[in-house]
């Protein structure tokens, strides 16, 4: 497989409407690890994720994979914080990233039911998608994200308004496949989950890059007072 | 109001009987507004559909104009269809004239605006909700069209009923370019119009309840067809 790493953000910046919304920011995302971003509402947590994935237009600097734009994006999937469920089953939205590439239909439905085994749906296969619970819609997005075998996947919040125990089953799931190599970069409002799951952490304020650090230090050390307080639960704009 | 009696008794006699010109020209009916529907629906849900995914400098003129192609006055459709096909019109040579092929060609100019419209407005919704996903998924256009027609399938069964409504019921159109002659090109809307025109009411309405009755069963057997009602709502 050919690397797609390193992800080199060149001056990035953003700017909707006369605002800016990110950057300009330099960004460098290497092999390996879980990173996650933190910050509060509005410093452009999800603007950068869209950005490395490239489904957000750059107003001004560069975001550079070391594939083509095209041949990037195929390797890489995104997990949106509200999950779009297609309006079909169970098993035809975990199938679908594999029809789009032309898989043999009996090897998407096989993919696709083995990965519905692990996310516990696989009784639910025929069950419409639209009518799942929202644990369940967010561990069907991931698993739908997964089943390309993605060399980086992107999360946004994957476990807003989620009880522990989904919680649980997706972190899980995110460790397994950590594991396997995939890089993973993780937007996150929960500071327990960003501290069990991060190799490395970003915080980010109006749309700047404020501080990062490789884990646990990020946590235990931070090196800017803005990064303490919001880690200790204060309210930082 | 004795008139409307006498026609419902006029429309069970024809159906009891079934007498065989009714048979004749409610087949007629149903084989012209039918084709129509079909050759429409294939031009206008690609075309609705991409219209709702694909971005260009003039689209917003573009659905504007298909909006305001929805009301399309009949007869003046008839009028330019009829000096298209007319002999000494552009299409001359193929004789279509006052053929129920001719009828179904007018129809499908009236309805395929109507129903790219609405398929566009149900589209513009679903695409919305998709948008993202698919853009992530590093799907082709034409991907995309066909996942929005496959999961809005629902959405589109309302746009062709609306469309069949509009041309069973159609009259201008065809009595232009069909002519309205009998074992050729008669059909309930324009045997309807005959019988009027000769004052035999209970005759005529007694047709108009024969169409009431086709249009309701044709939409019935449609959603029967694709379980609107039963499954769940996607």
């Amino acid at each position: 497989m050919v690397g797609l790493l390193p992800l080199t953000l060149t001056a990035a910046t953003v700017r909707r409407r006369g605002k800016r919304l990110l950057g300009p920011l330099d960004l460098t995302l290497d092999q390996g690890g879980l990173t996650v971003i933190i910050g509060p509402n509005g410093s452009g947590k999800t603007t950068l994720l869209r950005v490395m994935h490239g489904i957000e237009r750059l107003s001004s600097g560069t975001a550079q994979w070391s594939l083509p734009p095209a041949e990037a994006r195929q390797q890489q999937a995104y997990v949106f914080q509200s999950p779009t469920m297609l309006r079909r089953s169970v098993l035809q939205n975990l199938r679908y990233p594999l029809d789009l590439l032309g898989h043999p239909r009996a090897e998407a439905s096989a993919r696709a039911a083995d990965w519905a085994d692990r996310i516990g749906l696989g009784q639910a296969l025929d069950r419409p998608a639209t009518r799942l619970s929202g644990g369940e819609r967010q561990k069907l997005a991931l698993a739908r994200a997964l089943i390309r075998e993605p060399q980086v996947l992107f999360l946004d919040e994957p476990c807003a308004n989620l009880d522990g125990r989904a919680t649980r089953d997706i972190e899980t799931l995110l460790l397994a496949v950590r594991a396997t190599g995939t890089r993973i970069v993780m937007a996150t409002h929960d500071m327990g989950q960003a501290r069990r799951l991060a190799d490395d952490g970003v915080f980010l304020r109006g749309g700047m890059v404020h501080d990062s650090n490789r884990a646990p230090s990020f946590f235990d050390a931070p090196k800017t007072p803005e990064l303490a307080s919001f880690l200790k639960g204060d309210i930082v704009e | 109001m004795n008139d409307i009696f006498e026609g419902l008794a006029a429309a069970l006699g024809l159906i009891v009987a079934l007498d065989p010109d009714l048979i004749e020209i409610s087949a007629r009916s149903l084989q012209v507004s039918l084709t129509a529907l079909v050759i429409a629906c294939a031009l206008a849900i690609p075309l609705g559909t991409w219209l709702a995914v694909q971005r260009f400098r003039h689209r917003r003129t573009v659905i504007a104009v298909l909006n305001a192609l929805m009301g399309l006055p009949p007869v003046v459709v008839g009028l330019i269809v009829y000096i298209l096909l007319s002999r000494s019109g552009p299409f001359g040579v193929l004789g279509l004239l006052f053929t129920p092929t001719a009828m179904a060609i007018a129809q499908v100019i009236i309805i395929t605006p109507l129903i790219a419209s609405i398929t566009h407005q149900a589209m513009r919704d679903l695409w919305a909700d998709y948008h993202d996903l698919l853009i992530s998924l590093n799907t082709t256009k034409w991907q995309r069209v066909r996942t929005l027609i496959v999961d809005g399938r629902r959405n589109l069964l309302t746009a062709a009923l609306a469309g069949f409504g509009r041309a069973i019921g159609e009259v201008g159109a065809i009595m232009i370019v069909g002519g309205n002659i009998d074992h050729a090109t008669r059909v309930l809307t324009t045997a309807i119009a005959l019988e009027t025109g000769k004052g035999d009411f209970a005759l005529a309405l007694g047709l108009g309840f024969v169409l009431i009755a086709l249009a309701l069963l044709v939409n019935i057997a449609i959603h029967a067809l694709s379980r609107t009602e039963s499954e769940g709502r996607w």
